[in-house]
C-alpha cells in the first residue's frame, strides 16, 4: 500500500514539474465575443512558433477579468473597457493597472426583417425605439405596425456598449426579448416582420441592416467594411486584450505585438470584425 | 451459552439489516465505501449551499452600495486621512491594506476619482445617482426612477443606476413553472393511468419506456426546438403578438417535467394492491371506474408528490427558458415575456463583477431558488413517505 501511494505522489509530481516546465504556455480567457478571433489568432501563432502553446477560453469579459484579478491567466479577453471596480480589483491582487491593448475594431449594425421598407434611422431613432418610446414603425416612416424589440442578455458587452452609446445609458424597453447570441437575433428578426436587432455586422446575413444616420443631417452611411474602418459608420467600438503588466514580457509581450502588428490582423477580417487602423498597430 | 456468544459478535450491518456472518474484509470494505460517498452527497449539498449563501450575505446584511455618485478624496490629499478612513473608502481589508505600498495606494485612489469623471453629466445630475439600489425596498417594491413615468419594478442590473428589482423575475419564474405544470400534470397523470390501468400488457412495454425517453433529450435541445419550431406554430393558433412568450416557454418546459411526473405517477398508481382493483371489477366496475374512482384516489397522494416534484424540477429548468423567452416585463399575462430566476444567474453571472453587488444579488436569487426547490422536494417526500402504508393499504 505504501509502496502505491509513494509512486502515486512521485507521478503526480513529475505531473507538476513537467507543466510547469513548459514555460511557453499562454492562457487566454474572457469574452465570447472574441473567443473565435482569440482562437484562430492561437492557431495560426502556434503554427509559426512550435515552442509556444496557447490556451484559449471564452466564458465572458467579466469572467476573464475575474481569472486576471486572481491571475490564472495571462491574457483577458474584454469587448468593452475594463470597468473602475475591475481595475480596482486586479491593483488589490497585484498592485498594478493592468495594461489595456487594442486589439480589432467591431462595427454593430442595426437588423430588421428583409420585408420591412425602412431603409434607414437616425441614431436617436434608434436610440427611442429601443427604450421604447417609439413603438409603431409608421412613426419612423415604415409601415403600421408595432415594433418587435430583440436585445442581448445584459451581460454581453454588445448589450452595454448599445445601452451606453445609442441609448445614452437608458434603460432598454422592459419588453425588450433579450436573445442568448447575436445569431439568435438574427435568427429572430428574419422570422418576425415586425423585428428589430442589433449585433455583429457580419452576422447579419438574412436580415436587412438599416443604414444610420448620426442626425437628421448627415448622409444614411452602411455598415460597410471601408465605412467602419475609417470609422463614418457611427455605431462601432474597440476589442481589448489586457494583461497584467508583471507578465508582459517574453513569450507573452511577444504575442500580443503580433497580434496588433499588420500580420495578426490580416485574420480579424476572417471572423467578421475590422482591423486596427494603421496608427493603432504595434511597429 | 456459546451460541448466543457468537450472535453478539456478528456485525450489525448498516441499516439494521442483520447477515448470517460476519463481513468479509472485501464486503466491509465496500460497505465503508458506500457510506463514504453516500455522505460526501450529503456534504457536497450542505457545502454549496453554505458557499452560495456567504456570497450572498452581503446584500442581507446591507453591506452592498451601489451610490453612482459618491464623495472621493484627491489622491494628494491622501496624507490628511487616518490609514483606518483610507482602508474603508477604498473597499480593503486590514490585511490587504497592509500589505499596499503607498503607491499602490495612490493608483487605487486615482481609478476611483476617474470612476467619478467618467459619469457622465446627465446621470451625475438624477436624482437616481446617491441611491443604494440594493436596499430591500428597490429590491422588492416599485420605484419611479427617472426617465420613468410612474413607479415600476425594473431589472435593469447593467447600466449607470443599476436596478435590481426581483419581484419581475420572481413573476416570471411562477409564471412559467405554472404554465408548464398546467400543461404537463393532466398529460404525466393521463397517461400514468392510461399504461398502468387501462392500456394491454404489450403497449405498456412499448408506452413506458417511450414516455420515460423523453427525459433523454437535453434541454438544450428542446429548447432550441421551441426557439425555432413552436414559438411559430403556437404564435399562427394563438395569433397572440410576442412571438417568444411565457406560454411557448411553459410549454416546451412541460416536455422536461412530463416524464418525471408520469415515471413517479405511475409507480405510485402500480403500487396500489391488486386486490382493490380485483374487488372492484368484481362487484361490476368498468375498467374505467376502477381506474378513476377506486385506483388514482387510493394512489393520490403519489400523484401529488409526482406533482410537487415536477414542480421542482420546472422551477430549476434553465436552458428552455433561457432560449425560449427572457425579457424581464412585469406582467401577469402569460402572452407577454417573462424571465426567470435560473435564466437571469445562468446569464448574468458570467459578466457580473467579481464580488460586486450585481454578483451578490445573483448568488442571493441562488440562494432564495435552492430554498425553494429544497422545500418542494422535502414536501413532495414528506407527502410519499407520509402516506406509504396508505398507498400499499398497510393502514
Amino acid at each position: 500500500m505504501k509502496k502505491i501511494i509513494q509512486s502515486l505522489c512521485l507521478a503526480v509530481a513529475a505531473a507538476g514539474i513537467s507543466a510547469s516546465a513548459f514555460a511557453g504556455t499562454i492562457t487566454v480567457k474572457g469574452s465570447d465575443t472574441l473567443v473565435i478571433l482569440a482562437q484562430k489568432w492561437a492557431e495560426v501563432y502556434m503554427g509559426q512558433h512550435s515552442d509556444v502553446k496557447i490556451q484559449v477560453t471564452g466564458g465572458g469579459t467579466g469572467t476573464g477579468f475575474a481569472a486576471l484579478q486572481s491571475q490564472t491567466t495571462d491574457l483577458c479577453d474584454a469587448s468593452r473597457k475594463a470597468k473602475a471596480a475591475e481595475i480596482a480589483n486586479c491593483i488589490k491582487a497585484f498592485g498594478k493597472r493592468p495594461t489595456e491593448y487594442k486589439v480589432a475594431l467591431d462595427g454593430l449594425s442595426v437588423y430588421v426583417n428583409p420585408e420591412n421598407s425602412l431603409k434607414e434611422l437616425t441614431l436617436d431613432q434608434v436610440g427611442d425605439i429601443f427604450t421604447g418610446k417609439i413603438k409603431n414603425w409608421k412613426e419612423v416612416g415604415g409601415p403600421d405596425a408595432p415594433i418587435t424589440v430583440y436585445s442581448r442578455e445584459n451581460s454581453s458587452g454588445t448589450y452595454e456598449f448599445f445601452k451606453e452609446h445609442v441609448l445614452k445609458g437608458q434603460d432598454f424597453a422592459a419588453s425588450a426579448q433579450t436573445m442568448p447570441g447575436t445569431a439568435a437575433i438574427v435568427q429572430a428578426v428574419v422570422k418576425d416582420k415586425n423585428g428589430i436587432g442589433y449585433g455583429g455586422a457580419a452576422y447579419g446575413g438574412g436580415s436587412k441592416l438599416l443604414a444610420i444616420k448620426k442626425d437628421d443631417a448627415s448622409p444614411a452611411i452602411e455598415p460597410t467594411e471601408e465605412n467602419v474602418e475609417t470609422g463614418t459608420y457611427p455605431i462601432w467600438r474597440h476589442l481589448y486584450v489586457y494583461v497584467n503588466p508583471a507578465l508582459d514580457k517574453g513569450e507573452v509581450a511577444a504575442y500580443l505585438n503580433w497580434i496588433r502588428s499588420d500580420d495578426g490582423q490580416k485574420y480579424v477580417k476572417d471572423i467578421g470584425y475590422y482591423p486596427l487602423p494603421k496608427n493603432l498597430r504595434s511597429n | 451459552m456459546p451460541s448466543s456468544h457468537k450472535e453478539t459478535r456478528r456485525t450489525p450491518g448498516w441499516m439494521g439489516i442483520h447477515r448470517g456472518h460476519k463481513a468479509r474484509p472485501l464486503e466491509w470494505l465496500a460497505e465503508k465505501f458506500i457510506f463514504l460517498v453516500s455522505l460526501s452527497t450529503i456534504l457536497m449539498v450542505f457545502l454549496i449551499f453554505i458557499f452560495v449563501a456567504r456570497e450572498a450575505l452581503p446584500v442581507f446584511f446591507g453591506q452592498t452600495d451601489t451610490a453612482l455618485v459618491s464623495a472621493v478624496i484627491p489622491p494628494a490629499e491622501m496624507d490628511k486621512h487616518s490609514p483606518a478612513e483610507l482602508q474603508k473608502y477604498l473597499e480593503l481589508t486590514p490585511e490587504q491594506f497592509k500589505a499596499m505600498d503607498k503607491d499602490t495606494l495612490k493608483t487605487l485612489m486615482d481609478v476611483k476619482v476617474e470612476a467619478q469623471n467618467d459619469i457622465p453629466e446627465s446621470f451625475r445630475n438624477s436624482r437616481d445617482a446617491r441611491l443604494n439600489t440594493t436596499e430591500w425596498r428597490y429590491l422588492l417594491l416599485p420605484h419611479q426612477w427617472d426617465d420613468y413615468k410612474k413607479p415600476e419594478y425594473i431589472w435593469q442590473p447593467v447600466g449607470q443606476i443599476k436596478k435590481f428589482n426581483i419581484i419581475p423575475l420572481f413573476v416570471g419564474t411562477l409564471k412559467i413553472t405554472l404554465i408548464g405544470l398546467l400543461f404537463a400534470v393532466p398529460l404525466a397523470v393521463g397517461a400514468a393511468i392510461y399504461v398502468s390501468q387501462l392500456a394491454r400488457p404489450r403497449f405498456r412495454e412499448i408506452l413506458k419506456p417511450t414516455i420515460e425517453l423523453l427525459s433523454g433529450i437535453p434541454s438544450v435541445v428542446v429548447g432550441f426546438f421551441a426557439l425555432l419550431v413552436m414559438a411559430t406554430v403556437l404564435q399562427k393558433t394563438f395569433g397572440y403578438e410576442t412571438r417568444l412568450n411565457a406560454f411557448v416557454a411553459g410549454i416546451a418546459l412541460g416536455f422536461a417535467v412530463i416524464p418525471i411526473i408520469f415515471s413517479i405517477a405511475e409507480d405510485a398508481l402500480t403500487s396500489v394492491p391488486r386486490a382493490y382493483t380485483q374487488a372492484a371489477l368484481a362487484l361490476g366496475a368498468s375498467r374505467w371506474q376502477t381506474a378513476w374512482q377506486i385506483v388514482l384516489p387510493a394512489a393520490l397522494p403519489g400523484v401529488f408528490a409526482a406533482a410537487v416534484l415536477g414542480f421542482g424540477r420546472a422551477i430549476g429548468e434553465t436552458m428552455i427558458v433561457l432560449m425560449v423567452c427572457s425579457a424581464s416585463v412585469m406582467s401577469w399575462s402569460i402572452f407577454d415575456s417573462a424571465r426567470s430566476i435560473t435564466t437571469t444567474i445562468a446569464a448574468e453571472m458570467a459578466e457580473a463583477v467579481n464580488g460586486g453587488p450585481h454578483y451578490r444579488i445573483l448568488f442571493m436569487l441562488g440562494a432564495l431558488l435552492f430554498a425553494a426547490t429544497f422545500v418542494s422536494n422535502m414536501i413532495g417526500d414528506f407527502v410519499i413517505h407520509r402516506f406509504k402504508n396508505k398507498l400499499e393499504g398497510k393502514r
